[in-house]
């Protein structure tokens, strides 16, 4: 046998699942390495983002880190709206109600800063097992002796064995991948979310929306602004920031060859965001990540011989109609995987851990919530071409437009049911098609004039300057039909932009025209559409390398 | 394990931070004092050392008092536990010789007999690079130069490193030397830590250091000659047997050469340049 180096517990990634994970193995006195790539713990990470705590969940974010929110979170979501945009005209509804639905709080959060945060509490959590976090590695795949998986490899250390292997690890996770749990294969399992950060005096922000210091809004937007590219868009305060970005499907993203720099731009253009945005805007920032979707995609076994797979990594992203709740489930996860542990250790029998996580997901009712049957019943049966095709045309008739006239009521109650937005099909019915005819039908005309000029994407690819070290992601075929999607999906590149990773030309070949791809991983944010939607070997940069954002 | 590590403090030459007068005159007073950027690469090693096997960094200079700030500097950038500055009057203008002299007592007069002194690759101001090498020698130690990399076996009492052929970077061997040992490190020396623990010690090494360097007066000892019971006719410039005859400024290039301007838009008018270069594109 080798003679590796070894803890008891090796956890990778240390974003909310990460962090939660190994906080609760140093709680129960498991010797713990955490692994994170980055130069800091959310250097790496993008989210909305709203950290929701469900008073059903097992763990939250503050139980397993008192003072989280006095510490690391923003603004407290105190209201909740969804507009419904056709044109210039505007149907808002209010969905507290499902906002507040089995939330104890729910806090707007900026991940560079939250990440950290929760990065020295797990450092000081888990030296005192005898482990600890190191930032900068790279974990590269699984250590496997026999064809078990007993570890991990890294690009930056030597190989490390352990008992548990956590791969928190995040969307296109390399370990899920290295255990044959995850392919990056259907762009129908993922969204992609694509995010600006913009400045703002905190008393701006809070005269603009009206609200106190200690308060905070969320507005969602759905209808006609996306050029009919299935998703929606989100606007949140934050101390002295807002966060405004958009999440697509991302199977629509590469059938409508949309842009989406161009579709978060719509957004920010509209004159429904002028009352907010005013005339100073300044984006300090400009993201993008995949985001799974737990309805498709969510492991119904997350594990492998001594690894656990939490968070992303695992698939666990609810879309909850339109809220988003990727970060909560990470942290139930990732402390029932340490919980799991736990259990299988005290029964002196450590690697039947991942069975019993297993279980714990679905005793806490987590995989229900990620996999809900109602829309395994009624969801899936409405994204069937015909029965979409006349929903879409029931909705559009003047039948359908007089019933939402009739019923504005009900309309309004159906979107704060958690039931039936979960049952939400992926179809243009709920995302462009109803929202369109609700902003027709109710909506008031928004008279405002915006001003906002975003940035070029070269100014915001310039402000995201790093070394990304040697080239992280090999395009495998460059032929436009099998990598072409990627010209327009990626966030950093845009048909006839030159700047971006990726370009396509005609190239002359033997007489005959080709038509290439070719792709320069110096601007990539690493947000992994490319490894779904084009024919790529995809892996992160080396540990400390690549993309590094301040907010998040 | 217990190294030694020596440093001196230099102009800071970088830009924006140097000055100098009309006649090109380094003007001292206006230009901050820095550790030698090469004795970083020094300190680097022996920190790897630290963190690796263990024990205790002692760094080292001879200089004014101001030189503190110096060690001070080391202990935040890198690493130190404790530091000892040899100053006084008497060892004031010493050459590199009456230095090595000093610094050599120094070491002699810890309390423990250190296993690995190391310098850096010359001063950013003298440019000798002789003060290591004569150290050793008034060790009597064996001493390695130009070492790019480092392993300590502590059981056998070796150090085993990789060093640079005539400081050149194409040729690399590796040697063995009995400790203790003197260790010039190369700039081209990179510490490695691929064991998660070196790495966590790493990490925890740095924070408690860059505390200490808060309060680094706590860890400070400074010894003048009687200290280190050194003859003043031996040490400083009594004892510096280098004589300099003279300094010659070097002369500013000459700004008022012929200069033909040359149309880029112009292939033809590049021709002429071309010849003049052809010769230097062979190689002589
Ligand atoms: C635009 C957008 C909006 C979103 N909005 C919301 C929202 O409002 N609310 C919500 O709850 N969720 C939201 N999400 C989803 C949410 O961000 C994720 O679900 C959540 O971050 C998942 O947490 P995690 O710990 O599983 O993974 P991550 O937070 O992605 O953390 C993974 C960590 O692993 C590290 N890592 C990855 N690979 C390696 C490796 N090989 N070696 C070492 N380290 C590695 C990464 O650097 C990272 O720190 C949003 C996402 C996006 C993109
Ligand atoms: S190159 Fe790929 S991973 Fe990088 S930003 Fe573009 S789509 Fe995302």
């Amino acid at each position: 046998m080798t003679d590796h180096e070894r803890y008891e517990a090796v956890v990778v990634g240390c974003g909310p699942g990460g962090a939660a994970a190994a906080a609760n193995l140093a709680r129960n006195g498991v010797e713990t390495l955490v692994l994170e790539r980055g130069v800091d713990a959310g250097s790496k990470n993008v989210s909305g983002g709203l950290i929701y705590a469900e008073e059903s969940a097992p763990y939250t974010i503050d139980g397993l880190f008192p003072d989280f929110r006095e510490e690391a979170s923003e603004r407290p979501v105190t209201e909740n709206y969804i507009h419904n945009v056709a044109g210039d005209k505007v149907k808002t509804f209010d969905i507290g109600d499902l906002h507040h639905h089995d939330t104890a709080w729910a806090d707007s959060v900026l991940r560079r800063r939250m990440d950290s945060w929760l990065a020295r509490r797990v450092h000081e959590l888990t030296r005192e097992t005898g482990g600890g976090l190191l930032t900068e590695v790279h974990v590269t795949g699984l250590l496997r002796e026999k064809g078990e998986i007993v570890g991990v490899t890294c690009e930056e250390l030597d190989p490390i064995e352990a008992d548990i292997v956590v791969a928190a690890d995040g969307v296109n996770s390399e370990l899920a991948r290295d255990a044959g749990l995850m392919d990056w294969e259907d762009p129908d399992e993922w969204f992609q979310g694509v995010k600006a950060v913009a400045e703002m005096d905190p008393d701006v922000v809070d005269e603009r929306f009206d609200i106190d210091e200690d308060e905070g809004e969320a507005h969602l937007f759905s209808g006609d602004l996306f050029d009919g590219v299935r998703g929606g868009g989100f606007l949140y305060t934050n101390e002295a920031s807002l966060s405004i970005g958009t999440v697509f499907h991302l199977d629509s993203i590469a059938e409508e060859r949309a842009e989406p720099q161009e579709l978060l731009d719509s957004l920010l253009t509209h004159p429904l965001m002028a009352q907010w945005l005013g005339d100073d805007y300044h984006e300090v920032e400009y993201s993008a990540k995949l985001v799974p979707d737990s309805k498709k995609a969510a492991l119904t076994a997350p594990h492998q011989d001594r690894l656990v797979v939490v968070g992303d990594a695992a698939g666990q992203m609810q879309a909850q109609g339109p809220i988003i709740k990727g970060m909560n489930h990470a942290v139930t996860a990732g402390a029932l995987a340490a919980e799991a542990f736990a259990d299988a250790r005290s029964r002196g029998d450590p690697h039947r851990a991942g069975e019993f996580y297993e279980k714990k997901l679905h005793d806490e009712g987590v995989m229900d919530k990620l996999r809900p049957t109602s829309y395994r019943a009624v969801g899936k049966i409405g994204e069937l071409g015909p029965i979409d095709g006349v929903a879409n045309a029931v909705a559009e008739s003047a039948v359908g437009r007089f019933g939402v006239r009739a019923a504005e009521g009900l309309v309004e109650r159906a979107y704060n049911s958690p039931t039936l937005v979960s049952m939400i099909p992926d179809t243009k019915l709920p995302y462009v098609t109803l929202p369109t005819i609700l902003g027709e039908e109710l909506g008031e005309r928004v008279t405002d004039e915006n001003h906002v000029q975003p940035p070029e994407l070269d100014d915001r690819i310039g402000d995201l300057t790093y070394d990304v070290g040697d080239p992280h992601i090999e395009l495998v075929d460059n032929s436009f039909e099998a990598s072409g999607t990627a010209v327009t999906a990626c966030p950093v590149s845009a048909k006839d932009f030159g700047g971006g990773c990726y370009r396509d030309e005609m190239v002359q070949t033997n007489g005959h025209e080709e038509h290439l791809v070719s792709l320069d991983t110096q601007p990539c944010v690493e947000c992994g559409t490319c490894a779904v939607v084009a024919d790529t070997d995809w892996e992160h940069p080396a540990g400390g390398k690549g993309v590094e954002f301040e907010q998040g | 394990m217990h190294t030694v590590v020596l440093t001196k403090g230099v102009p800071d030459f970088r830009e924006g931070q140097v000055s100098f007068d009309e006649d090109g005159h380094l003007e001292r007073g206006k230009t901050p004092t820095v550790m030698n950027p090469n004795d970083k690469h020094a300190l680097r090693a022996a920190f790897q050392t630290r963190v690796r096997n263990g024990g205790h960094v002692s760094l080292m200079s001879m200089g004014p008092p101001g030189y503190q700030e110096v060690l001070q500097e080391g202990m935040r950038d890198v690493y130190a536990d404790d530091l000892y500055l040899l100053s006084d009057r008497e060892m004031g203008a010493a050459d590199t010789w009456a230095t090595a002299m000093t610094v050599a007592t120094g070491i002699e007069n810890l309390e423990t007999q250190p296993d690995l002194v190391f310098a850096g690759f010359k001063t950013a101001d003298g440019e000798t690079g002789h003060t290591g090498p004569q150290t050793a020698y008034c060790l009597d130690w064996p001493m390695v130069t130009h070492v790019v990399s480092l392993d300590i076996d502590e059981e056998a009492g070796l150090l085993r490193a990789k060093r640079l052929v005539d400081g050149d970077v194409t040729e690399i061997e590796t040697v063995e030397a009995p400790m203790p040992c003197f260790v010039v490190a190369d700039p081209e020396f990179e510490p490695t830590y691929r064991k998660a623990s070196h790495r966590l010690e790493h990490k925890q090494l740095r924070e408690e250091t860059q505390e200490r360097a808060e309060d680094y007066e706590d860890v400070l000892t400074v010894w003048d000659h009687e200290d280190l019971n050194l003859d003043p006719d031996y040490i400083g410039l009594d004892g510096s047997p280098t004589i300099v005859a003279g300094v010659d400024p070097i002369p500013k290039a000459p700004s008022e050469r012929e200069a033909t301007v040359v149309d880029g838009d112009d292939p033809s008018s590049l021709e002429p340049v071309l010849d003049e270069l052809t010769p230097f594109a062979a190689g002589d």
